[in-house]
C-alpha cells in the first residue's frame, strides 16, 4: 500500500492563501477545548511555543522532554539570530523578498505556499518575542537592531548578542512555565517517547520511558505532536548537542508517517576542526566570521612554516580566487565544498591536516584590533578556550561539520504527517528550507510553526472528535506497543558483547561522512549501503550494554537512539543514490559543472522524495510530490 | 597525560554513595574534562563496570546541563568556564582530581555526578515570565527599550540555570539564579506590571526549596556565565519595595 501525498495547498494567490486557509478552517469552541488532550514531544523553540499556546487557548496539554528541564533543548545554542521581514532598516525588504531568497537559498525545492506564510508570520515572531521580554539587541533610540546574516543582502536579522536561540528558548519556556503553573499544560521531564501508538490508522498517543526509574508507560491524546529536533547526530561528529537524536521521528515514520528528502543535510564551514579520535562535539564558529576573515591555505601542500611564515605569494585564497564576486561569503554549501577539495588536495593545515585558515590579519592591519575585538571578541575567546590558540596573532583554523537537517518527516500545509493526528514541527519535520537552509531561518521557522501555524491548523483535524474521549491506555493497541520497546530495551542489556554504543556511533559517524557528507557519489554510496547493514548486525551481535532498565542507564538510553540512526543511515544513502542531480546540501560528483558547481535537474527532480515504511523486511518505496513554481523563477544559483 | 580520579557514586537517589578510584591515563590534553570522563567510561564499560552518570548536552556552555564540583570547586578551577568548556591542558601529569555532584538539599542526586534541579523550574514556573498570549502583541518597535537597560537585562539573562551558584553557597541558597532572572525582567518595561507579583512570588518559593542568602559572594565566583552579584541587591530592594508598595501604583513608574 503507498500513500498519496496531498500537500492541502489553499486556493487562491500566493499571498491570500493563508489567510483565506484560516477562514475555512473548522474551529473549536472556546468552551470544547479542554474536552481535548494534545501530546508535545519536545520542548525546544518549537514544542514549548506550540505547547504554550495550546495552553492559552485551553487545550490540555502535556509534554514531554528527555532533558531535565525544557530550558536544556538544543535550541538554546542557536547562535547568530532570527530573521523577520520587518523592514525596519528600510532597506527594501518584504514578505515578498524573504519568501524570494529562502525558495532561492533552498535551491528550489521547498514549497512556495509554505514558505510564503512562514515569511508572513515571521514578523509577529519578533513581537511575540519582545513583548514576553526577549533581550534583543538595542539601538540607542530604544528600538532593535538588525544585522545582515548569511550573506542577505538586506538586514533582517535580530540577534541577542551570540546568545538568540538562549533568549528565544527562554521566552519560550517562560510562556510554557507561565501554562504549568495554570495548570493547562502538565509537564514531564526525563521522559523518552519511544514509540506512536495507532488506532484504526489514526494516532491514539504515545509510549514513554521514564529514563530515572525506566518505566514504560502509555499516554494516550486525541493528536500527538512531534517537536524533536534533527538528525544531524548521524554523523556522530556534528555542531548538534550530544543527545540530539532521531528516535522520535523513526519510530513514527515505522508507524506509517513519510519520511522527506532525508539526504538533505546541511554542513557549516565554519566549526574548529576536531583535535583527536575522542572528540565528542564540534563547536560552531558564527558565521559572521567570514564577514572580515580572509580564508586560505598554503599553495604548496608540502609547505609546513606556521602560517605567519608563509609569504603571501605562496598562500591561495581560494575562495576569492574561484569567486571574486561573493569571496569569501559564499553560501555555506559553497563555502563547505571548497574547504573539502583543499583538504582533498593535501593543502589542509593544522596537526591532523583537517583545516584551513581563516586569517583577521589584514582586518586587524585595516580595523585595528579593538574594532575587530568590538565584533568577534566573544568568538576569539571561544576559539582559544578550546584550541589554546590566539587568533589575534594566528590564524583560526575551522572545517566544515554538519549542522541541520532539512530533511524529516513530510507534513502537509497543516503541519499533519500522513498519519491522522500526528504533526512534525521544527527541525523535525521536512520543513520550509528546500535542499538548503538559509542563516537564522531555523529559530524562525520553529517558532512560526509553534506558535502561529499549528494553533491554527489543529482545530480542524479535532473538531471531529468532540466529546470523543482518546483510547484507553489498557487498549491492546497500548498494551502490545508497551511490551514492543520493554523488549527492544531489554535486547539491548541481553546482547552482552565486547563493544561499546559509542564505538559503534563513531563507526557509522565515519562512513556517513565519507560517502553521505559534503561529497556523494554512486560508488560512494553503494558502499555505504553495504557497510551500514554490517556494521548493524556487528551491533546487533556485539554491543555491550551494562546495567539495568529501571534505574539511569545512559548507555541504554545511547543504544536505542544509534540502533535507529542505522536504519536512518540507510535510507539517507538510498535518497542520496535516487536523487541524480545536485542541489543545496545535496552533491553528486556525477551531477557538476565543468568547473565543479552543484548541477540541478529542474526537468526530473522538481519533487519531495518522500519515503514510505514497507516493514523491516523491504525497503522504503519512495513516493513524490511534486514542487510546482509559479511565484519564484528557477534560475541556476551563481556567486561567481 | 596521566591522572587519578576519586569518583563520586551513588547508584539512585536513596541509595548510599561512596568515592571510586579511577585511573584516569593518556588522556589528550586538548580533551575537555567530558571527554576525558567519555574517555574512563569507555574504559570502564570494556572492562565490565557501570560507567559513570553524568548530565550534559551541548558541550559548548550554553544548555547548563554539565556541572560537577571538581576539588571542591563548581565547575572546576577556570573562571567563567562550565565543565563541558574546561580543557585538560588546566591540569598537571599526575594530578588527583575528586568529581563530586552539586550537594545541596535542593538538588537530591539522582545517579552519581546527576543532580535533581527542577527546584529551579518551580521558580520560573511562581513567575519568572511576562504573561503575553500569543497574538496579543504590539509590534515590537512600539514599546522602546533603553539600550543600556536592555543590555543589563541582557547580562543578566545569560543564565543557563546549571545551579553552580547554590552548589557554591554554604547555605545552598539560590539568591543567584532567582535575581538573575527577575532584574531580566523587572529591568524592562515590557515587566513592570507585574514586577511586584512576580518579585513575591519567586523569591515565597525559592525559599520554600533553598536556604538563605548570608552575602558570602561564592555564587558570583562560581558563576560560569559571570551574573554580578549585584543582581541580588536589586532582588531585595525589588522584594522590600513589593511587599511595602500599593500595587494600583504600579503603573506610574
Ligand atoms: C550550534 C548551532 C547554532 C545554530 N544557530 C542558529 C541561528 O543562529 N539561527 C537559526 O535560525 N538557527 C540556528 N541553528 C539551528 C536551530 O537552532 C535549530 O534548528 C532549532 O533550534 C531546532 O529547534 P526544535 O524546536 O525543532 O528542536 P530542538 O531545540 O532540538 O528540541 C528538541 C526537543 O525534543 C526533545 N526530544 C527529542 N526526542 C525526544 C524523545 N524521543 N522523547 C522526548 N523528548 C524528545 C528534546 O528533549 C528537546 O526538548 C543552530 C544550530 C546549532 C547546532
Ligand atoms: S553541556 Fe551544556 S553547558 Fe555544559
Amino acid at each position: 500500500m503507498t500513500v498519496t501525498l496531498d500537500a492541502r495547498i489553499p486556493a487562491g494567490p500566493i499571498a491570500d492563501k493563508w489567510d483565506n486557509h484560516r477562514f475555512s478552517t473548522r474551529l473549536v469552541n472556546p468552551a470544547n477545548k479542554r474536552k481535548y488532550q494534545v501530546i508535545i514531544v519536545g520542548s525546544g523553540l518549537a514544542g514549548a511555543s506550540a505547547a504554550a499556546t495550546l495552553g492559552e487557548l485551553g487545550y490540555r496539554v502535556k509534554v514531554f522532554t528527555f532533558h531535565d528541564s525544557p530550558r536544556r533543548a538544543h535550541s538554546i545554542a542557536a547562535q547568530g539570530g532570527i530573521n523577520a521581514a520587518k523592514n525596519y532598516r528600510n532597506d527594501g525588504d518584504s514578505v515578498y523578498r524573504l519568501f524570494y531568497d529562502t525558495v532561492k537559498g533552498g535551491d528550489y525545492r521547498s514549497r512556495e505556499a509554505n514558505v510564503y506564510r512562514l515569511a508572513q508570520v515571521s514578523g509577529e515572531i519578533i513581537d511575540q518575542c519582545a513583548a514576553q521580554g526577549g533581550p534583543f539587541a538595542r539601538e540607542y533610540g530604544g528600538l532593535l537592531d538588525n544585522r545582515s546574516f548569511g550573506g542577505a543582502q538586506v538586514s533582517r536579522t535580530f540577534y541577542a548578542r551570540g546568545q538568540t536561540g538562549q533568549q528565544l528558548l527562554l521566552g519560550a519556556y517562560q510562556a510554557l512555565a507561565r501554562q504549568i503553573a495554570a495548570g493547562t499544560v502538565e509537564l514531564f521531564t526525563r521522559a523518552e517517547m519511544l514509540d506512536v501508538v495507532l488506532d484504526d490508522g489514526r494516532t491514539a498517543g504515545i509510549v514513554v520511558r521514564d529514563l530515572v526509574t525506566g518505566a514504560v508507560t502509555s499516554h494516550a491524546a486525541h493528536a500527538v505532536v512531534l517537536a524533536t529536533g534533527g538528525y544531524s547526530n548521524v554523523f556522530y561528529l556534528s555542531t548538534n548537542a550530544m543527545a540530539c537524536n532521531v528516535t522520535a521521528i523513526w519510530r513514527a515514520h515505522r508507524r506509517g508517517a513519510v519520511f522527506a528528502n532525508p539526504c538533505y543535510t546541511q554542513i557549516h564551514p565554519t566549526c574548529i576542526p576536531a583535535s583527536d579520535e575522542f572528540q565528542s562535539k564540534l563547536t560552531l564558529m558564527s558565521e559572521s566570521l567570514r564577514n572580515d576573515g580572509r580564508i586560505w591555505v598554503p599553495t604548496d601542500p608540502d609547505d609546513t612554516r606556521p602560517p605567519n611564515q608563509i609569504p603571501e605569494d605562496a598562500r591561495d585564497y581560494y575562495l576569492e580566487r574561484a569567486y571574486p564576486a561573493f569571496g569569501n561569503l559564499v553560501p555555506r554549501d559553497v563555502a563547505s565544498r571548497a574547504a573539502m577539495r583543499m583538504i582533498d588536495q593535501g593543502r589542509g593545515v593544522g596537526p591532523l591536516g583537517n583545516g584551513v585558515y581563516l586569517d583577521f590579519h589584514d582586518s586587524i592591519g585595516r580595523l585595528g584590533a579593538d574594532v575587530v575585538e568590538e565584533r568577534y571578541g566573544n568568538l576569539f575567546e571561544m576559539y582559544q578556550r578550546i584550541t589554546d590558540e590566539d587568533p589575534y596573532r594566528a590564524p583560526m583554523r575551522i572545517y566544515p561539520a554538519p549542522h541541520y537537517t532539512m530533511g524529516g518527516l513530510w507534513v502537509d500545509y497543516n503541519l499533519m504527517t500522513t498519519v491522522p493526528g500526528l504533526y512534525a514541527l521544527g527541525e523535525a519535520n521536512f520543513s520550509d528550507h528546500g535542499a538548503n537552509r538559509l542563516g537564522a531561518s531555523a529559530l524562525m521557522q520553529g517558532l512560526a510553526d509553534g506558535y502561529f501555524v499549528l494553533p491554527a491548523t489543529i482545530g480542524d483535524y479535532l473538531a471531529d472528535f468532540l466529546n470523543a474521549e482518546p483510547l484507553p491506555t489498557d487498549h491492546p493497541a497500548f498494551v502490545a506497543a508497551e511490551r514492543e520497546v520493554r523488549g527492544r530495551v531489554d535486547g539491548f542489556l541481553a546482547v552482552s558483547g565486547t563493544r561499546p554504543v559509542d564505538w559503534f556511533h563513531r563507526e557509522l559517524g565515519k562512513i556517513m561522512i565519507e560517502q553521505c557528507g559534503m561529497a556523494r557519489s554512486r560508488p560512494g554510496l553503494e558502499k555505504a549501503m553495504a557497510e551500514i547493514p554490517a556494521l548493524r548486525a556487528e551491533f546487533d551481535a556485539d554491543v555491550r550494554v551494562l546495567g539495568s532498565a529501571d534505574t539511569v542507564n545512559q548507555s541504554l538510553e545511547k543504544a536505542g537512539r544509534v540502533a535507529d540512526f542505522f536504519e536512518l543511515a540507510e535510507l539517507m544513502c538510498r535518497d542520496a543514490l535516487d536523487r541524480e542531480e545536485s542541489c543545496g546540501g545535496h552533491f553528486r560528483v556525477e551531477h557538476q559543472t565543468a568547473d565543479g558547481e552543484a548541477r540541478r535537474d529542474d526537468d526530473n527532480f522538481a519533487f519531495v522524495s518522500a519515503w514510505e515504511w514497507q516493514g523491516d523486511d523491504a525497503p522504503q518505496v519512495k513516493v513524490e510530490e511534486p514542487l510546482v513554481f509559479e511565484h519564484v523563477e528557477l534560475a541556476q544559483r551563481s556567486y561567481k | 597525560m596521566n591522572l587519578t580520579l576519586r569518583v563520586w557514586r551513588q547508584a539512585g537517589a536513596d541509595a548510599p554513595g561512596r568515592f571510586e578510584t579511577y585511573p584516569a591515563e593518556g588522556i589528550p590534553p586538548e580533551a575537555s574534562f567530558l571527554e576525558m570522563l567519555d574517555i574512563v567510561n569507555e574504559r570502564l564499560e570494556r572492562n565490565g563496570a557501570e560507567p559513570i552518570a553524568f548530565d550534559h548536552d551541548c558541550r559548548e556552555g550554553i544548555c547548563g546541563s554539565c556541572g560537577v564540583m571538581i576539588d571542591g570547586v563548581p565547575h572546576g578551577p577556570q573562571l567563567g568556564t562550565a565543565t563541558c568548556q574546561l580543557h585538560m591542558r588546566r591540569f598537571d601529569e599526575g594530578d588527583t582530581v575528586v568529581v563530586e555532584p552539586w550537594r545541596a538539599a535542593g538538588f537530591p542526586v539522582v545517579r552519581d555526578l546527576m543532580v535533581d534541579r527542577s527546584a529551579f523550574d518551580r521558580i520560573i514556573e511562581a513567575g519568572g515570565y511576562i504573561s503575553v498570549s500569543t497574538g496579543s502583541a504590539p509590534d515590537a518597535n512600539e514599546i522602546p527599550v533603553p539600550k543600556d537597560a536592555a543590555d543589563a537585562a541582557m547580562d543578566a539573562a545569560a543564565c543557563i540555570g546549571c545551579g553552580a551558584c547554590v552548589a557554591a553557597c554554604p547555605n545552598s541558597a539560590a539568591q543567584l539564579f532567582t535575581a538573575a532572572k527577575l532584574v531580566h525582567l523587572n529591568l524592562l518595561p515590557q515587566g513592570q506590571a507585574e514586577r511586584d507579583r512576580r518579585t513575591v512570588a519567586m523569591v515565597d518559593t525559592m525559599e520554600s526549596f533553598f536556604g538563605s542568602c548570608t552575602n558570602h559572594g561564592e555564587c558570583e565566583t562560581a558563576c560560569p556565565k559571570g551574573i554580578s552579584i549585584d543582581t541580588i541587591a536589586l532582588m531585595n530592594r525589588d522584594y522590600l519595595k513589593a511587599r511595602l508598595s500599593d500595587r494600583r501604583l504600579l503603573g506610574r513608574s
